[in-house]
C-alpha cells in the first residue's frame, strides 16, 4: 500500500540533496583571482585525464591566455566586437568585453602536460592527472 | 584606455519552431548582430563549435535560413563530469526585405563566428543627387 502513495517528503529530500550537491560541488570553487563566471565551461573525464571545454566565439587565439598553477587554471582574455564606421545597427546581441575566470580542480594535475586547443570558437584544455595523484594498486601478498 | 567591461554569462536560448525536426539534438538560437552599411547588410552570428563545412545558408523567397551543425563525434569517449552550458546545433531564420541582391551573398567563418554579407540590390543603394 505504501508503494502506491509516494511520500511527499521524499521529493523534497531529493531536491534538497540536489541543491546541496550543486552547492558543494568542488568544480564551482573560485580561485584567489579571477572572479568572472564567463566563459561557461563543461568538464569531461577521459580515463584518468580531464578535458575542459569552453565556448569563446569571436575570441582570437592571441587574445586568450591560459595559466596553470598546481591544480588551478586561469582563463583570461578579451573579446571584441567591431562594426564598420557609418553602419546602422539593426540588432545587437553579441557581447564584448574582458573575462577572467579561475577554476580549481579537485584533483592534482601535471602542469607540464596541459594542452590547449582552440578551434572554431571552442577552447579545449586537455589536463592530465599528476602521476603522484593517481591511485596505486597494491598487491596483496 | 578604460578597462573593457567584464562579459556576463548569458544562457543559450533554445529554438522553438512550429515545424518539427527529425534530428535528435537540441537547436539553439545563435547570438546575432545585424548592421547595414551603404551597400550591404551584414549578419554576424556566433556559432561556436561549428565547422565551415557544416554550415548551411539558404535563401528561399525572402527567407534566409542559417543552420550550423555540431559534430558530436568529438565528444565520443568523454564522460561529462560538470556542465554549465548545453551543446547543440544552431538555427535561425530571417525574413529579408526585397532589396537584397540574390546573387551577391557571401559567407565567411572565423573563430566560430559566421559573417554573412548580403549585398543590396542596385535600386536600393542610396544615391546622392548633386544639384547642378
Amino acid at each position: 500500500m505504501a508503494m502506491l502513495l509516494p511520500n511527499p517528503f521524499e521529493n523534497l529530500m531529493r531536491l534538497q540533496q540536489a541543491l546541496d550537491s550543486f552547492r558543494e560541488s568542488e568544480w564551482l570553487d573560485r580561485g584567489p583571482s579571477g572572479t568572472g563566471p564567463y566563459p561557461p565551461f563543461n568538464v569531461f573525464r577521459n580515463g584518468d585525464d580531464f578535458v575542459i571545454v569552453l565556448e569563446v566565439p569571436g575570441v582570437e587565439k592571441s587574445n586568450l591566455e591560459v595559466q596553470v598553477k598546481d591544480n588551478t587554471i586561469r582563463i583570461a582574455g578579451t573579446k571584441t566586437v567591431s562594426y564598420p564606421e557609418k553602419a546602422s545597427l539593426h540588432r545587437r546581441e553579441r557581447l564584448a568585453g574582458s573575462f577572467d575566470r579561475t577554476v580549481t580542480l579537485p584533483v592534482a594535475i601535471d602542469p607540464s602536460k596541459v594542452k590547449a586547443e582552440c578551434r572554431d570558437g571552442v577552447l579545449a584544455l586537455h589536463l592530465s592527472r599528476a602521476e603522484q595523484d593517481k591511485p596505486r594498486s597494491i598487491k596483496i601478498s | 584606455m578604460a578597462k573593457p567591461r567584464e562579459i556576463e554569462v548569458r544562457q543559450k536560448k533554445e529554438l522553438e519552431t512550429k515545424g518539427e525536426k527529425t534530428v535528435p539534438a537540441r537547436y539553439f538560437i545563435p547570438s546575432t548582430d545585424i548592421f547595414e552599411t551603404g551597400d550591404a547588410l551584414t549578419v554576424v552570428m556566433e556559432v561556436p563549435g561549428v565547422e565551415k563545412k557544416d554550415v548551411d545558408v539558404r535563401l528561399e523567397d525572402n527567407v534566409l535560413r542559417v543552420e550550423g551543425r555540431i559534430d558530436f563525434s568529438k565528444y565520443d569517449g568523454l564522460d561529462p563530469v560538470y556542465s554549465e552550458y548545453n551543446v547543440g546545433h544552431y538555427a535561425r531564420v530571417f525574413t529579408l526585405s526585397d532589396k537584397i541582391d540574390r546573387d551577391g551573398i557571401s559567407a565567411e567563418m572565423a573563430d566560430g563566428v559566421l559573417t554573412l554579407t548580403l549585398r543590396k540590390a542596385k535600386e536600393a543603394i542610396p544615391r546622392r543627387i548633386s544639384i547642378s
